[in-house]
């Protein structure tokens, strides 16, 4: 099992390096969004992973509460590109 | 290892390589609506196959584990593509239009765009 | 457990990269973005050094409220910190 996580976390992990070139090199506003937005759902996937890591069932809720709320961020900021906040 | 173990560790290793894939996809995607496909549905699946893992690794001991690895795979399939959504529509409303490649198939399509373009400007 | 020294490691650099983006960033639209990469990466780092409580907080307060105060402020405000960087926009 340990193998497993340590491949899933380092394959989370570049796929969140990639995410941050795109952040740094994005031309418009939308681009370094949709890498943010890229970067919640990675991290509620790290967030579990690492309560399976701990082995305690009460750190889920911090998986739980980031994927509820992450997405009013990106929505908020949409909605400011679009003009209509 | 047990069949649980067995199971939810190939679940783990496919939601591991479609994170992965989501998050090359948004580097190696030329313009922003390629991005937002890679970034959102690709992820979508690797997050939710990846969570249903862990569930099924600890089900064994205690299945108060699955029970919240449903509710958060519910919340993913909820607000995902919402965001994505209201995403999209903002850059159509700034008129961000797609990419296109630069062969003769791709200036025809430029071609009928900007007809259409037109033809709305005319209109107003 | 070497791979909660990595996680604990990928997290501080992400961190502080964020952070020194925000801060030299003329466009604050992009600094906001920032931001809320700084609450992602320090949600997870709550989380590896063991403490949910405070990670529960930082996942609802910095990822909605924060970024939420700071778009209203900046849309009542100005977007951009010069006026010449006005011609840049996107």
């Amino acid at each position: 099992m340990v193998t497993i996580f340590y491949i899933t976390i380092v394959l989370i992990a570049l796929g969140m390096i990639f995410a941050i070139i795109r952040f740094i090199k994005g031309p418009t506003a939308g681009d370094r969004t949709v890498a943010l937005d890229t970067m919640t759902t990675l991290m509620v996937a790290l967030l579990v992973l690492l309560s399976a890591v701990f082995d305690r069932i009460i750190y889920v809720d911090v998986a739980l509460i980031y994927g509820v709320l992450g997405f009013i961020g990106v929505i908020v900021v949409a909605r400011y590109l679009e003009g209509a906040l | 290892m047990t069949i649980y173990q067995t199971i939810g560790g190939i679940l783990i290793l496919i939601g591991a390589v479609f994170l992965f894939l989501g998050g090359l996809g948004i580097y190696r995607m030329p313009d922003i609506y390629n991005r937002l496909q890679a970034g959102t549905k690709a992820t979508t699946l690797g997050a939710m196959s990846l969570i249903l893992g862990v569930g099924v690794v600890k089900m064994e001991d205690d299945w108060t584990w699955m029970v919240k690895m449903a509710i958060i795979v519910i919340f993913i399939a909820f607000s995902n593509p919402i965001s994505s959504h209201a995403l999209a529509r903002a850059m159509y409303h700034r008129k961000k239009y797609p990419y296109i490649k630069d062969n003769k198939e791709g200036m025809d399509a430029y071609r009928k765009v900007m007809e259409k373009e037109e033809e709305r400007k005319k209109k107003k | 457990m070497e791979y909660l020294l990595f996680t604990i490691g990928f997290l501080l650099l992400v961190l502080i990269g964020a952070a020194l983006y925000a801060v030299y960033q003329k466009d604050l639209l992009y600094a906001v973005i920032a931001t809320g990469v700084i609450s992602l990466a320090l949600t997870g780092l709550f989380l590896v050094l063991q403490a949910p409580d405070v990670a529960l907080t930082e996942a609802a307060i910095g990822v909605a409220l924060t970024t939420i105060i700071f778009i209203i402020t900046i849309r009542n405000t100005v977007r951009f910190e010069d006026e010449k960087d006005k011609k840049m926009k996107h």
